[in-house]
């Protein structure tokens, strides 16, 4: 029987010669549960100890691989599929430019890996606590000497047996080690939590001034502040103040069309359809109209307003009198506006006002059909089904 | 003359015990620092500050600060971004390639030229990101989801960059502490000062220096060996592609790759002995870091400097070759225009003077050196300033040809760059082992046993 607290049994030699034999003879005494501290590696201790070869390159070859499958498929996803661009006239997948990037991300992932893996999977670190830290055996193999270890939990181990196997060795001096007490949990220590509200005050405090301070002071305020002209400000330059110009009388913005039906109440003589009902005319006018209608007329034109109360609803367009409405009427009102309705005119351009205009066609056609059109959509279906 | 070249000579010089060794590299963490220590930090940290103070009104006034203008748009800070990344080539080479390569000379310079390797990234790394005007915005740069919807550009060299600088300053700086691991250990278990041993403790993770934790030690320090050894040559080979894809003449060239790459061992090299020869001398490390060190990076200068010769000559014989018009004109005017002062300063230092480095004479004469490997550094920052301004200078449409002159500003912040770097050195140099103890101990004489696996002694 021995002591409890004792973690194993050492012995000091000065040479390398000499701990290659003891570590030979450990071996072949049976222990198991030893180990050689030296200084320095010490070249054909692990034949003579007889450890099985290093496993920690297939960390790296999982871990690399991975990395360049990772890097290969991220940017295949992004270049390719995500936001495919083409970007001087290369592929989207342009393999050869992705090399390089691959490359260090295989490096990068195999070496951590490695280290990472090597660090708490092999070595099981950090572990300042250990036994043997703080013994003159450790301050004695961290200098110049070399060491055995044979532990107490080994299978084999007896205290008198082994000290006199050691003695065997001949070494320069043998020293029992004992496990250490256990420490207070030092987590709940009342200095750690201080730090660590410490640590707390301050990164919120930096990360308050950083992103509602720091950001709205020069130089970090993205340029907010700048020596020019912006639209509704005053301006020094100009000796009425105003930092806007009112354009030379008699200039005509480019594309302009003088809107010859203004003021009329009756628009419908000069106003006149010059667009087809056609396929792309009749998409044009339902996105036109899904974006700027529908929100108060609702996607049929019912009225049925999606703002909720927010602005008056708009009569139905499906009304005898909205049916009867010529074209020109229509477009005069997308120009002008009517009632609460503001004008549309610096939204749509004259095609797709009409476009508009016919789609309202379409939508008034399609809610009040009758037999002879229900007959000759059917029709169409059998057709397209047909094909 | 008979000498034995069977027998390798002994790495570490003057017969020293490995307590010695270690005495000797652990000295400088044990004293105080003295008045010369301050002085030159004061002098590297005012340095510093003048950096900072151009950089800070950089960013308040805005770019417009630098002398960069059309054409020229790229210009001190595309030059100190690669003159830094070449200069920290050389301790990965050191580290990494003469390592896998069984060089056990590299053992007493490797840690001092890892750590140069770091600081050198880390000045690189200052001038992409403030050559974006707003550096406050380089997140960017990453590929995250953001409500734009936009990723960035992975067929850019320029992105290609981020990854490989990136790459290379995080697998650097892991290598370095892995290297640093043990001799945490070591400096752990020799202080008496309760602070130190604490931190040492908490860097060191437990390191117990165990055979069996030395097994998988080795294996990653080889497989980490092994993948910085491609990635030094990517990071440079990328940082030529910034130049070399683009349509430009002077810039389009497929040499670029291997060129950039002895280029940048070639001022890395000069870098580290031009520090080294200060640091073995005031620490007293002649032994470790010893004469035989100095000639071999010495031979390795001449070397690489000679490709480098190689590459400017092949550039002039493409460029006549190629029979293009618009690439003569810019390989002529380089050497002969506006700006030959700077092209005979790069060929004069990159070609001529380190040719004396042929006689072994020189190459063991410290003050020698010294003049060479400055005017190299010198050669190498020009090199770097020919390939991008003089390339921009005069492009294809000559009613925009310009000259370009850096202002105070770009000066300031190129000192800063060398403020910031020697600054962090000399920090280095007072707190961690400036050599590396367990693997100088581990090639010291008699450190490893006389017959393979010892067998005979069993």
């Amino acid at each position: 029987m021995h002591n409890k607290n004792l973690y194993g049994l050492t012995a000091l030699f000065d040479n390398p010669d000499k701990i290659i034999s003891v570590a030979k003879k450990t071996s072949e005494a049976g222990y198991q549960k030893y180990d050689i501290n030296t200084p320095y590696p010490v070249h054909g201790i692990e034949k003579a100890m007889k450890l099985k070869p290093s496993k920690l390159g297939f960390i790296t070859l999982v871990f690399g691989l991975t990395g360049s499958f990772i890097a290969l498929f991220f940017m295949y996803w992004t270049m390719s599929i995500d936001y495919p661009m083409i970007i001087s006239g290369k592929p989207f997948f342009a393999l050869p430019a992705f090399i390089p990037v691959t490359f260090e991300v295989t490096v990068l992932l195999a070496t951590l890996a490695t280290v990472i893996g090597m660090i708490t999977f092999f070595f099981k670190f950090p572990e300042n606590h250990h036994p043997l830290h703080d013994t003159n055996y450790m301050k004695q193999v961290s200098k110049d000497k070399f060491g055995l270890v044979i532990e107490a939990s080994d299978k084999n181990f007896d205290l008198e047996k082994v000290r006199e196997f050691l003695q065997s060795l001949n070494p320069l001096v043998i020293e029992e080690i004992y496990h250490k007490e256990k420490e207070n949990n030092s987590v709940l220590e009342p200095k750690f939590l201080t730090l660590l509200f410490a640590i707390f005050l301050v990164t919120s405090g930096t990360t308050y001034f950083i992103l509602n301070k720091l950001l709205y002071m020069t130089p970090f305020d993205w340029m907010s502040e700048q020596e020019k002209i912006t639209p509704q400000k005053p301006s020094n330059l100009f000796a009425d103040g105003f930092g806007m110009r009112t354009p030379v009388k008699g200039t005509v913005a480019q594309g302009f069309m003088p809107y010859l039906a203004k003021g009329q109440t009756n628009p419908t003589g000069i106003l006149d359809n010059p667009y087809l009902i056609t396929k792309e005319n009749i998409k044009l006018g339902k996105s036109k109209y899904l974006t700027f209608c529908s929100p108060c007329h609702g996607n049929f034109g019912e009225g049925d307003s999606r703002l909720r109360g927010q602005f008056p609803n708009p009569p139905t367009l499906h009304s005898k009198r909205a049916q009867e409405f010529q074209d020109g009427w229509i477009y005069h009102v997308i120009v002008n506006g009517q009632n609460s309705m503001p004008s549309y005119a610096p939204y749509l351009d004259v095609e797709e006002r009409w476009a508009v205009v016919n789609y309202i066609r379409v939508l008034q056609r399609a809610k009040n059909a009758n037999e002879s059109d229900i007959q000759l959509s059917k029709k169409e279906n059998l057709k397209n089904a047909s094909n | 003359m008979n000498i034995d070249y069977s027998k390798e000579t002994a790495v570490v010089a003057g017969r020293l015990s490995l307590a010695e060794i270690e005495e000797l590299v652990a000295k400088p963490l044990d004293t105080k620092p003295d008045k010369k220590y301050f002085l030159a930090l004061s002098i590297s940290g005012g340095a510093l500050m003048i950096g900072a103070v151009c950089l800070a009104l950089s960013f308040y006034y805005g770019l417009g600060l630098w002398g960069n203008n059309q054409p020229i748009g790229w210009a001190f800070d595309i030059v100190n971004f690669v003159f830094w990344v070449g200069i920290g080539h050389a301790g990965t080479l050191i580290s990494a390639i003469l390592f896998l390569l069984r060089q056990k000379w590299r053992t007493g310079i490797a840690r001092f030229a890892e750590a140069m390797t770091i600081f050198a990234v880390m000045c690189a790394g200052i001038f992409p990101a403030i050559h974006t005007g707003r550096p406050w915005l380089d997140g960017y740069l990453l590929p995250y989801p953001n409500q734009h919807s936009l990723w960035v550009n992975f067929t850019s060299p320029l992105l290609w960059d981020v990854f490989a600088v990136s790459t290379y300053f995080t697998v650097s700086l892991v290598f370095w502490y892995i290297g640093l691991i043990p001799d945490f250990a070591t400096l752990r278990d020799r202080t008496s000062s309760k602070v130190k041993k604490t931190i040492y403790s908490l860097f060191s993770l437990g390191w117990r220096h165990s055979s069996r934790h030395w097994q998988h030690y080795e294996k990653s320090y080889m497989l980490l060996a092994g993948f910085a050894t491609p990635l030094v040559l990517s990071v440079h080979t990328i940082v030529s592609f910034d130049f070399a894809v683009s349509i430009l003449p002077g810039w389009h060239t497929t040499i670029f790759p291997p060129y950039f790459v002895a280029g940048a061992i070639f001022s890395g090299f000069a870098m580290v002995v031009t520090v080294l020869v200060f640091v073995r001398k005031i620490f007293d490390l002649e032994n470790i870091i010893t004469m035989d060190h100095l000639e071999k990076m010495n031979k390795v200068i001449l070397a690489t400097g000679m490709m480098v010769g190689y590459a400017y000559g092949m550039e002039f014989f493409i460029a006549w070759y190629s029979g293009v018009q618009a690439e003569q004109f810019v390989f002529v005017n380089r050497a002969f225009g506006p700006y030959a002062w700077a092209y005979w300063i790069m060929v004069s230092c990159n070609v001529i003077f380190p040719q004396l480095f042929w006689f072994k004479k020189f190459r063991r004469s410290i003050p020698v050196m010294m003049v060479i490997v400055i005017l190299v550094n010198v050669g190498m920052w020009f090199e770097r300033f020919v390939i991008t301004v003089t390339s921009l200078h005069r492009d294809f449409l000559p009613s925009s040809w310009a000259y370009y002159t850096p202002t105070l500003y770009d000066f300031g912040i190129l000192i800063g760059s060398f403020g910031l770097f020697f600054t962090l050195v000399i920090l280095f140099t007072k707190t961690l082992p400036v050599v590396s103890i367990s693997e100088v101990k581990a090639v010291a004489e008699g450190a490893q046993p006389s017959h393979h696996g010892g067998v005979s002694n069993a």
